[in-house]
């Protein structure tokens, strides 16, 4: 399966990373991760460097790729012009009682992807 | 996040706790500050709660999955009262404190106790335990279709404060 992961350098974002990679390594899947201009504090180019790190840590073939300008929509188009299967997300952030976060990615791309998406809890 | 905001007014004066009051059904319902001593029957009340209830992913429905989170917020660092009937918790409210200056505050009332006016009371005397422990800046989240809570939060006095999101995110001052 041919599968896009989103991040925009937020902890849920690597967790969705490390059990993409894993899931990678048992399925086979063709894994590409795009690195997102997001509001969060994390620089771009920054977290593009963990995830390249974290991939090469994995030893799994994944294409690194850095899309600018808004997340959401950027991550859409992409995953539609190049084809791919599934859209793969982090489920969200813990609020401090606890409640899920979805962040502004992930309701978008929810709502405006025609591939099937999966968050990661 | 620290772009949040409140309202530039504070509310007013809330009831602390301890309070009895008959609820819109008859019941005796007592109002108290509850803590970690109450772990152990918070857990059974949350055992009890309606998943159709749930409000983004809390409470959780695993019995060890409802202790643990119940251990992560009931710190000493939060305020929270319960409301009890017939000696045994039918609902619980609290405030936990953010990485800022403020606190998200979440109410959980069992179904078979709802639409009584038990919400109201329980609200009012967690807000005046607030205001006891100094609190001044309270948040919350609420799914836009639940247009009960949003009423009830209203009267209380929250004014909405985010509204781009699933969820609308309302504040108050007190």
């Amino acid at each position: 399966m041919k599968v896009l992961l989103g991040t925009g350098g937020r902890a849920d974002g690597f967790d969705a990373l490390a059990r993409a990679l894993e899931r990678a390594q048992e399925a086979g899947d063709d894994l590409t991760v795009a690195v997102l201009e997001t509001s969060s504090d994390s620089d771009v180019d920054s977290v593009a460097a963990d995830v390249r790190e974290q991939v090469a840590d994995s030893g799994i073939d994944a294409e690194v790729r850095v899309l600018d300008g808004h997340p959401g929509s950027q991550l859409v188009e992409f995953a539609e012009t190049e084809g791919f299967d599934r859209i793969v997300l982090g489920g969200g952030q813990r609020s401090p009682l606890g409640k899920i976060d979805l962040g502004e990615v992930a309701e978008f791309v929810l709502l405006n992807a025609d591939v099937s998406v999966t968050l990661v809890r | 996040m620290t772009d949040r905001t409140y309202p530039d007014e504070t509310v007013g004066s809330f009831p602390p706790p301890p309070a009895a009051f008959t609820d819109g059904d008859g019941r005796e319902i007592r109002i108290r500050e509850s803590g970690r001593d109450d772990l152990d029957a918070l857990v059974e009340m949350y055992g009890d709660f309606d998943p159709a209830d749930r409000a983004q992913g809390i409470p959780p429905v695993d019995p060890d999955a409802i202790r643990e989170w119940l251990d992560l917020i009931v710190s000493p660092d939060a305020v929270t009262v319960v409301a009890e009937h017939d000696g045994r918790p039918v609902g619980h409210a609290i405030l936990v404190p953010d990485s800022g200056d403020g606190y998200e505050l979440a109410i959980f009332i069992l179904d078979e106790y709802q639409g009584a006016g038990i919400g109201t009371q329980l609200l009012e005397h967690l807000l005046g335990q607030g205001q006891t422990a100094g609190v001044e800046r309270v948040w919350l989240t609420v799914e836009r279709w639940n247009e009960a809570a949003i009423a009830l939060y209203r009267k209380i006095g929250f004014e909405t404060s985010g509204s781009e999101s699933f969820e609308l995110e309302m504040s108050i001052r007190i």
